[in-house]
């Protein structure tokens, strides 16, 4: 049971970070309607374990739970193609065209769709660090990896996400490619 | 072809994340490098892509409220006003000339006491206000009346509207970029509202006329959001965000400086 004063550390430091909790749980869930209720969920996790987080980084302590309850809901839901592990060989590097790529990164929705189109652990890091500002050691404490796996799992991520951008736009998708 | 280092050395590199030693050397190899120069220019290219489509999906306002609502409230236990003892007295009658005694307490602590605790009941129902408005303006379409980042054109717009010319400035520099004005009525006073950017954050800063009474240079926090107001030129200035206390206190200073 929350004392009082324990409540209102939990409305000082962990529900101002709900942006960043909806923000995961949207991009991990690929806009499923479900991010709301599984945000309102890891908040309630959160809000029952708070006693175990004494002082720290919130904002990671938070996302932590978050993405593990939308990795749990995912795997209960058999949602099986966002299981791609970090180790595996997702994609054979490509050679990039530079000039698609920058006729790509104009296109909002097509940027949305191939952040979407990539594997969950790696939608989840490139979010971490490039909408939600994550350092490396935030990303490795929440996503529960060593840093050095973050770090070349980023690096295949961006070079994925870049890949996608630069395949040819399935038909009726686009007009100007 | 591919140098060694893109993979990962480059990575840590772009974010900042490699110590001032690692950091010269690898630009250092920078110079020699075409490779690692064209991948760099490349996730520069993708950061700002990414940056710039506005991919970042706040709480929505539902969410918001559920969270309000949904934690248990049950499992606090009831709220013991300050300066009593919390547990019920033994028997009855102690409760009776317990509450002579404050009776008397309050008589010889006198007005003084009382227009302070009644002062700041009114800066909690005031807060409770302007977390309200706040909250109303994050909802689809509420935010602003006038979109402009351009205190040229925000400032006109409000003439006419309101009897007052509230002081609109553009902070873009100083990381506070104005995003629009709107009207607002704040206990049922009209007030201008400038919205400012902060990082993710949105900024609510409410302009009054100051009146007698007006709370003078008080902060706070309600439910997770920080509120600031200062009175300055004639004005009742408040701020609210859930950013943190010291980018509202950051703002104030920008819109006291000359």
């Amino acid at each position: 049971m929350l004392a009082q004063e324990e409540r209102a550390r939990f409305e000082t430091e962990i529900i101002p970070h709900r942006d960043a909790a909806y923000n995961l749980a949207r991009w991990i869930l690929r806009g499923r309607a479900q991010a709301e209720d599984i945000t309102q969920e890891a908040f309630l996790r959160a809000y029952r374990s708070f006693a175990t987080f004494q002082t720290g980084n919130a904002r990671a302590w938070l996302l932590q739970i978050v993405r593990n309850c939308c990795f749990t809901w995912l795997q209960q839901n058999h949602v099986a193609e966002e299981m791609t592990e970090f180790d595996e060989q997702t994609m054979p590097p490509k050679a990039e065209n530079p000039e698609s790529l920058a006729m790509a990164t104009h296109d909002r929705e097509r940027l949305q769709r191939a952040l979407e189109d990539l594997p969950a652990h790696f939608r989840e890091i490139i979010v971490l660090r490039e909408l939600e500002g994550c350092s490396y050691k935030e990303i490795a404490a929440i996503t529960t990896r060593p840093i050095g796996t973050v770090m070349s799992a980023l690096a295949r991520a961006r070079q994925q996400l870049r890949t996608i951008l630069t395949e040819p736009v399935p038909k009726g998708a686009s007009r100007d490619l | 072809m591919t140098c060694d280092l893109t993979q990962t050395r480059l990575h840590a590199y772009f974010d900042g994340e490699l110590d001032a030693m690692s950091s010269a050397e690898f630009e250092r190899h920078l110079e020699s490098c075409p490779d690692c120069e064209t991948r760099l220019a490349a996730e520069d290219k993708l950061r700002s892509a990414l940056a710039g489509a506005q991919l970042y999906a706040r709480a929505p306002e539902t969410l918001r409220r559920k969270l309000q609502t949904a934690l248990p409230k049950a499992a606090i236990p009831p709220e013991v006003p300050k300066g009593k003892d919390p547990k019920p007295s033994a028997a009855e009658s102690w409760r009776w000339l317990a509450i002579a005694a404050s009776v008397i307490l309050a008589a010889i602590l006198g007005t003084h006491y009382l227009e302070k605790l009644n002062h700041y009941s009114q800066q909690q129902a005031m807060a409770a206000v302007i977390v309200d408005a706040h909250l109303r303006s994050l909802q689809p379409g509420h935010l602003e009346d006038v979109i402009s980042t351009d205190q040229h054109t925000v400032k006109p717009w409000f003439d006419g509207k309101i009897d007052f010319a509230p002081p609109v400035r553009d902070f873009a520099n100083d990381g506070f970029p104005l995003l629009g004005g709107r009207l607002d009525v704040i206990d049922s006073r009209t007030a201008a509202a400038l919205v400012y950017g902060r990082r993710k954050h949105i900024v609510n800063v409410f302009v009054e006329k100051a009146q007698p009474g007006d709370t003078q240079d008080a902060s706070g926090e309600l439910q997770g959001y920080h509120w600031m107001s200062w009175q300055q030129s004639g004005f009742t200035f408040t701020a609210v965000s859930d950013t943190a206390y010291a980018d509202l206190d950051q703002l104030k200073q920008l819109f006291l400086a000359p």
